[in-house]
């Protein structure tokens, strides 16, 4: 009896479920939504935020050459200019130009014709080749923080590389001992290697695959109930003699497909178009993904019970969507975030999701080294279902 | 059974919040009859209906259907109806088949009965043709006969009809209503039908309880419901009168004989009162206002005359104007009739 009893509830949700993936496929404008949505975000995150693959190219850059020589040798400023124009070959990160004078490449930054400009002072090579620092002015577009910064990067990169070449044939000048190999031991004895691959779609993909799955079931869930209701098809399937449970199951198992679609192909969208790549292993990811869903489903099912009709039910989803986006550390470290945003992310279970699936894609973890987050999630997930399956219940016989 | 009643209501209540919507109504539905519940938009039919088809669940009261308790034993009570809701049961994305396959499966019958029963059922409205085209690419007619043959998936002994032609041109009114009595007539299916359309209340219906107001005001069959007013103390005039002004009305209305005026067009007024004089007091009231009357009849009662004489107000009157703000707000029945 009670064998059969599960095995109806079973069946029933698992209809519901199918029909509400059928009417999916068939709509054709929504599919194409389905798969569009997840892209833009995607591409527009990616590229709105600067990152270290990322930079600007071909940012327009001034070069002010007013190096009068020492003894009619200007080897110092020269030797500037041609790693200065190397590497940027190299980045294709400026368009270089020469310019006559200082107020010349003011004027120009001022018509936005150059971002910035490196000037070379009279006596660079002059204080060079006395054994003293020769100072380089570099002016920038203080107006766009970000261009500004790049472009002093990319400048003191080159003034590092010349200083060391230098200090390197300094050294060897001043000891038979040294070769050619340790001088650079000598001048620069500490060095960061840079990391393999640091964009910022490794840092955002994870992220953005929790975040998707999250608000296809917690929007789809109230939503696609409400709409039901509305139009009237609820009461065709409250009228048969069905346990309750298994409408809402059924309704959650359907859009629980949905977002695991949506999840999937923004996973491939990171891994095929933004190369992202995944260290740690596909199945945990996947379970990750489930996981996910399983938590946000309770929240879902709470919500669609509060919500009297559509309208209100997305209006409530707004309202949770916006915190969760931006406070869990989906687009930006929480690191950044002052200390009281970081402590309401931690009430976000967003927050341990995409910090879940971080670890894994990125870090290449395993299941015991983001334990506390499984709990956690797990944990919300449990607690939301048992809030919201009475509620629903509820709900459905006023 | 013991007795023939298949539907025991006994103090139905349903409140939403402080607005009593159905106010401890009582009745019985006989076995193979079709019985009808009359009354304005709001007056707490569908809600009686959705508390009768467990859809929402009692404030107080109960109801027994075919021996089930509608709130302790909902799911055995499922088993034995089916309802047409004025709005659409059907998903439609989906075709007719599939519409039905889901429903249907939702029952438990057995796969080759269901699909068997879903043929019959399409062939019965008509629909066969259709079967594989998806629902919304049908016409009203169509999508209301899908809406009808969906609540008949598990044969049920019970079928609630919830103004069945609300929105349907004539044409397909007349084939709901013919349908709705080949049913009751061959398979013996006991109806109940909501709907504030005297015509369909007159036609389909072997007994029609009155509503108005939450509560059950009159019930018999039409024809006794006639009788309470065409005694022989009651008159119906029409009543055409070429320069009708309201000082005419107004002086009718004030005659002691008078019980109703009803104006019908800018010339014909209905008229019913009771009395010996009430001819003679009619006319010379009319006659006092200058009026000029045009022509007059005796007429038979309707049920409108019915539904006028019992609640003092008539049926159109009340949906526009006698529904209670709250009643727009909480009721399931007026918020759905709004739009």
């Amino acid at each position: 009896m009670i064998n059969m009893t599960a095995k109806s509830l079973l069946s029933h949700t698992a209809r519901i479920a199918w029909k509400d993936l059928t009417e999916l496929f068939r709509n054709r404008l929504g599919l194409v939504l389905l798969i569009v949505m997840p892209l833009f975000m995607m591409v527009m995150v990616g590229f709105i935020y600067p990152s270290g693959n990322a930079t600007p190219n071909s940012m327009p850059f001034g070069l002010v050459n007013q190096d009068s020589g020492f003894n009619n040798n200007t080897i110092p400023s020269q030797t500037f200019i041609t790693g200065f124009q190397m590497m940027n070959n190299q980045t294709h990160m400026l368009t270089l130009s020469t310019s006559s004078s200082i107020a010349n490449i003011k004027s120009e930054i001022q018509k936005g014709t150059l971002d910035g400009a490196v000037v070379i002072p009279s006596n660079f090579s002059e204080s060079v080749m006395n054994g003293e620092q020769g100072t380089l002015i570099v002016i920038t577009d203080q107006s766009n923080p970000t261009v500004s910064s790049e472009l002093q990067a990319a400048v003191s990169d080159e003034i590092n590389n010349l200083g060391t070449q230098l200090a390197k044939q300094e050294v060897r000048s001043l000891s038979a001992n040294v070769t050619a190999n340790n001088s650079l031991a000598i001048v620069q004895p500490y060095i960061v290697p840079p990391p393999a691959n640091s964009s910022y779609f490794s840092f955002i993909a994870p992220g953005m695959v929790m975040l998707t799955v999250m608000m296809s079931v917690m929007t789809g869930l109230p939503v696609a109930i409400s709409q039901e209701r509305e139009v009237g098809t609820m009461d065709g399937m409250m009228v048969a003699p069905i346990n309750r449970l298994s409408i809402i199951l059924g309704k959650a198992l359907g859009q629980t497909g949905r977002g695991l679609i949506q999840g999937v192909i923004v996973m491939a969208l990171a891994l095929g178009i933004f190369g992202v790549v995944i260290h740690g292993s596909m199945i945990l990811v996947a379970a990750l993904l489930l996981l996910g869903v399983f938590s946000f489903v309770g929240l879902g099912i709470v919500l669609t019970s509060l919500a009297k009709d559509q309208e209100t039910a997305q209006m409530m989803m707004m309202t949770l969507m916006f915190p969760m986006m931006f406070l869990s550390g989906v687009m930006f470290p929480l690191q950044q975030m002052p200390w009281y945003m970081q402590d309401i992310a931690k009430f976000l279970p967003l927050t341990y999701a995409a910090d879940a699936m971080r670890k894994v894609m990125v870090l290449g973890a395993g299941v015991g080294d983001i334990s506390t987050d499984l709990i956690i999630l797990i944990a919300f997930g449990a607690i939301m279902i048992a809030i919201a399956v009475p509620l629903f219940r509820r709900m459905m016989t006023r | 059974m013991a007795n023939d009643s298949i539907i025991e209501v006994r103090n139905l209540t349903k409140k939403f919040g402080e607005f009593t919507a159905v106010d401890k109504i009582s009745f019985d539905v006989k076995r193979g009859e079709i019985f009808g519940l009359l009354g304005p938009n709001g007056a707490g039919k569908s809600t009686t209906l959705r508390m009768l088809s467990t859809l929402a669940r009692p404030t107080e009261g109960t109801a027994i259907i075919g021996g089930h308790d509608i709130v302790r034993e909902d799911t055995e009570v499922r088993k034995l109806i089916g309802i047409v809701s004025e709005k659409m049961i059907m998903y439609n994305r989906l075709t007719a088949k599939e519409n039905l396959v889901f429903f249907g499966s939702l029952f438990n019958l057995p796969k080759d009965d269901l699909s068997k029963r879903i043929d019959e059922l399409l062939e019965l409205v008509q629909l066969t043709k259709w079967k594989n085209s998806q629902v919304g690419t049908f016409s009203t007619g169509m999508r209301q006969r899908m809406n009808v043959v969906r609540a008949l998936l598990n044969t049920p002994q019970v079928l609630f009809l919830d103004e069945p032609t609300l929105g349907l041109d004539p044409q397909s009114s007349v084939e709901i209503r013919e349908f709705v009595k080949k049913l009751n007539r061959e398979n013996g299916t006991t109806i109940i039908v909501t709907t504030h359309m005297m015509v369909d209340a007159d036609l389909l219906c072997d007994r029609i309880g009155i509503m108005d107001h939450a509560k059950i005001v009159a019930l018999d069959t039409s024809t006794n419901l006639k009788k309470t007013i065409s005694g022989e103390d009651t008159t119906i005039l029409k009543l055409e009168i070429g320069n009708l002004t309201p000082q005419i009305i107004e002086a009718i209305n004030a005659c002691g004989c008078v019980d109703a005026v009803t104006q019908e067009n800018s010339m014909r007024l209905r008229i019913i009162s009771h009395g010996q004089e009430a001819f003679d007091s009619v006319i010379d009231s009319v006659r006092a206002e200058g009026g000029k009357i045009n022509s007059m009849e005796n007429m038979q009662p309707t049920l409108e005359d019915v539904f006028l004489h019992i609640t003092g107000h008539q049926v159109r009157d009340s949906a526009d104007q006698k529904i209670p703000l709250e009643h727009k707000r909480f009721g399931q029945e007026a918020s759905s009739r709004i739009r």
